[in-house]
């Protein structure tokens, strides 16, 4: 009588899904062990836990991953105009033969698979140390997953003011491709990095970014997601930050049928301040959820969280933001703002800030609001011989503008600003 | 220049009527100005004019230079030559005050089938126009009427208007809201425009802003109606004695 083929659930069927790495390190198998042990305790989410509420997980761990029409590569790449060393991946592989050397001055970078054969001491503190340290309060099991299993990536150690960005190109070929992607940022005392996201990446990616901000150390990051319509896309960057450094992430989504970007980002060093902003545009099937958890643990620092969300066609947007301020964090300066623009009524914005504070010398504040174009601001621009359509689409780009103010570089937010103009134009009614 | 006849208008909402048969010509080169109590529907005639949502005309037309101004949309009234300076500018953040502008110039050009003018001829043209109403490039600079003084922000309507050259220009109690100072530069923009093409109709509670525009006819309103009208005395007489003896009188 044949053995019945027992059907792995949850957490086993996540891991099943893919090749335990081999030939790396004992501390990097130690570390995918620890992480996978965490996947397996914790389970794989469910909509019933508090922060799937709103985002049905079932479309990010579901085997296998559904395919994704492939996007029409209609305009110039992202940040074209830009000075910058690339590196491709498609579909979740790195591929060197497509990418520039991996040299730059005061830029170690190297590839995660070897980084991981290896014993390089910075990657060693780093691999699955920030997302182990980033599951408490909150599970994060996709990011466990992501540990546990994931070989492609880059290791990049900044050791001073890099020259230019590096830019990771996600490109996509096949339909259906699921990829784990694990990047190592290290950021020594005083360094100075651009990091450069852009594209869609595989049907769906799962993507993971531990990054330690040293003292006096300056990140800044820029992600697009790309513009193809069927991806989907579970993100998360762990950020550690140390005294007086600085950490700017921004994420511009473009379509999309399911994105889920978290950040957790932890002060451990007084007077540092992080900035994590976002901006999305979705018509029709489109979730895009933005979870983002701060910790402030040391004095004086400052969080901003800006998310603004344009919905339309009954697309969703979820933004789940909490700034957790610990005892003893004195003279924190915690700020969040999320904002969904419905343009018209079969959308909608889901929205959960949280604030919880254990020092009583702090300011914190958080808004949110859901809402259509302003009816006294379109008439405003309307009698002054602005066309409605154009007057519309100049209220977009302002609403959505508070958040790309917070990339300080202008040429790139330019480069923004000309996508979302290039979006609205795509989708004129 | 401006016609309207017997104009009717209610609320769209609901069932309350505001104007109740407005008649008036404005001619070329003429300053009218209307005065009238809190509630007769001066603001909503302005608004009715510019094409604002909301309100529902029942009975009664409204052409500028013979040509229907309610059928139309409000850029395309604008595109006519009709500009209403608003009582309350409306602040909009994350749109510059000069891509306002130059959007909103391009856009009545493109219009009438003019040619666009480019940013080099904007920004002179702007500049110009700027300085003589004691505007700075800081406040060109900043997003739309966001963080203006009160006084700031009618500035700013009367840049759009000398920039924009309306033939008809609507002010909604422009005077509101300005100190003396403030008053006089406004009323000098205003009269730098005054010209035989262009007319003016000027909404205000007070005589005090004809003291520095002085009209050619003012016109008292009352419960959706012009009720008088006449020269610059009646404007004295309302500032003399009140509203209460002239609806007396008509009533």
């Amino acid at each position: 009588m044949a053995v019945p083929a027992i059907k792995l659930t949850g957490a086993e069927a996540l891991l099943a899904a893919w090749p335990t790495p081999s030939g790396e390190a004992g501390w990097a198998q130690a570390a995918r062990r620890h992480a996978a042990d965490r996947l397996a305790a914790r389970g794989a989410p469910v909509r019933r836990d508090e922060y799937w509420k709103f985002t049905d997980p079932a479309g990010l761990t579901v085997e296998p991953a559904a395919a994704a029409a492939l996007g029409r590569a209609d305009e110039t790449p992202m940040f074209d105009g830009i000075d910058r060393l690339r590196l491709v991946f498609v579909d979740g592989v790195f591929r060197p033969e497509l990418s520039d050397a991996l040299a730059m001055e005061h830029v170690e970078i190297a590839t995660l698979a070897r980084a991981l054969a290896t014993d390089i001491t910075w990657a060693r503190d780093l691999f699955g140390v920030l997302e182990d340290r980033g599951q408490s309060p909150v599970d994060r099991p996709l990011a466990s997953l992501n540990t546990a299993r994931a070989r492609e990536g880059v290791a990049i150690r900044v050791t001073g003011a890099a020259p230019r960005p590096v830019e990771l190109v996600y490109r996509r070929e096949a339909a259906g491709a699921d990829a784990l992607v694990h990047h190592l940022v290290r950021l020594d005392a005083g360094a100075d990095f651009t990091l450069l996201e852009t594209g869609p990446g595989a049907a769906r990616l799962n993507c993971v970014t531990e990054v330690e901000v040293a003292d006096g150390a300056s990140f800044h990051h820029v992600r697009t997601q790309g513009r193809d319509h069927e991806r989907r896309a579970a993100t998360a960057l762990f950020a550690r930050l140390g005294r007086e450094s600085r950490l700017k992430s921004f994420t511009l989504t473009v379509n999309g049928r399911l994105t889920r970007n978290e950040h957790v980002v932890e002060f451990t060093g007084d007077d540092a301040v992080a900035h994590v902003a976002g901006a999305c545009v979705g018509d029709g099937d489109f979730l895009h959820d933005d979870t983002v958890f701060v910790t402030h643990d040391a004095l004086s620092c400052e969080s901003r969280q800006v998310f603004k969300k344009v919905l339309r066609g009954g697309a969703t947007g979820v933004f789940q933001g909490k700034i957790l301020v610990k005892a003893g964090a004195q003279k924190t300066d915690g700020y969040q703002i999320s904002q969904g623009l419905l343009l018209d009524d079969t959308s909608q914005f889901l929205a959960k800030p949280e604030l919880e504070i254990y020092a009583d010398d702090v300011v914190c504040s958080h808004g949110s609001t859901a809402g259509a174009v302003d009816d006294d601001a379109l008439f405003y621009l309307t009698s002054r011989g602005v066309p409605k359509r154009e007057a519309e689409e100049l209220l977009v780009l302002a609403f959505l503008d508070q958040a790309i103010a917070e990339v300080e570089d202008e040429g790139l937010a330019d480069e923004l600003r000309g996508r979302l103009a290039a979006w609205l134009a795509r989708h004129r009614t | 220049m401006l016609e309207i006849r017997n104009l009717h208008v209610k609320l769209e909402e609901e069932d309350k009527v505001i104007l109740r048969g407005v008649d008036l010509t404005v001619k070329a080169g003429e300053v009218h100005a209307i005065m009238g109590p809190n509630g007769s529907g001066k603001s909503t005639l302005s608004y009715v004019l510019a094409g604002r949502d909301g309100y529902e005309v029942t009975e009664g037309t409204a052409t500028l230079a013979g040509l229907d101004l309610l059928g139309i949309e409000p850029e395309e009234r604008a595109a006519l030559g009709l500009f209403l300076a608003f009582q309350y500018p409306v602040e909009i953040p994350g749109v510059g005050n000069m891509t306002f502008l130059r959007t909103a110039l391009n856009s009545q050009r493109k219009a009438r089938g003019e040619a666009e003018l480019n940013a080099a001829d904007f920004l002179k043209l702007v500049r110009g126009k700027a300085a003589s109403l004691q505007i700075d490039a800081d406040m060109l600079k900043r997003p739309v009427n966001v963080g203006f003084s009160g006084g700031e922000k009618k500035r700013n309507e009367i840049l759009q208007m000398a920039v924009l050259e309306p033939r008809m220009c609507i002010l909604d109690e422009t005077d509101s809201g300005l100190d003396v100072d403030a008053m006089r530069l406004v009323a000098e923009g205003v009269n730098a425009l005054r010209s035989p093409d262009r007319a003016f109709l000027v909404i205000t509670h007070y005589q005090r802003l004809l003291d520095h525009i002085t009209p050619d006819v003012v016109h008292i309103m009352a419960e959706g109606r012009i009720v008088q009208t006449g020269g610059p005395e009646l404007a004295l007489e309302v500032e003399n004695n009140g509203y209460a003896d002239i609806l007396k009188s008509v009533a």
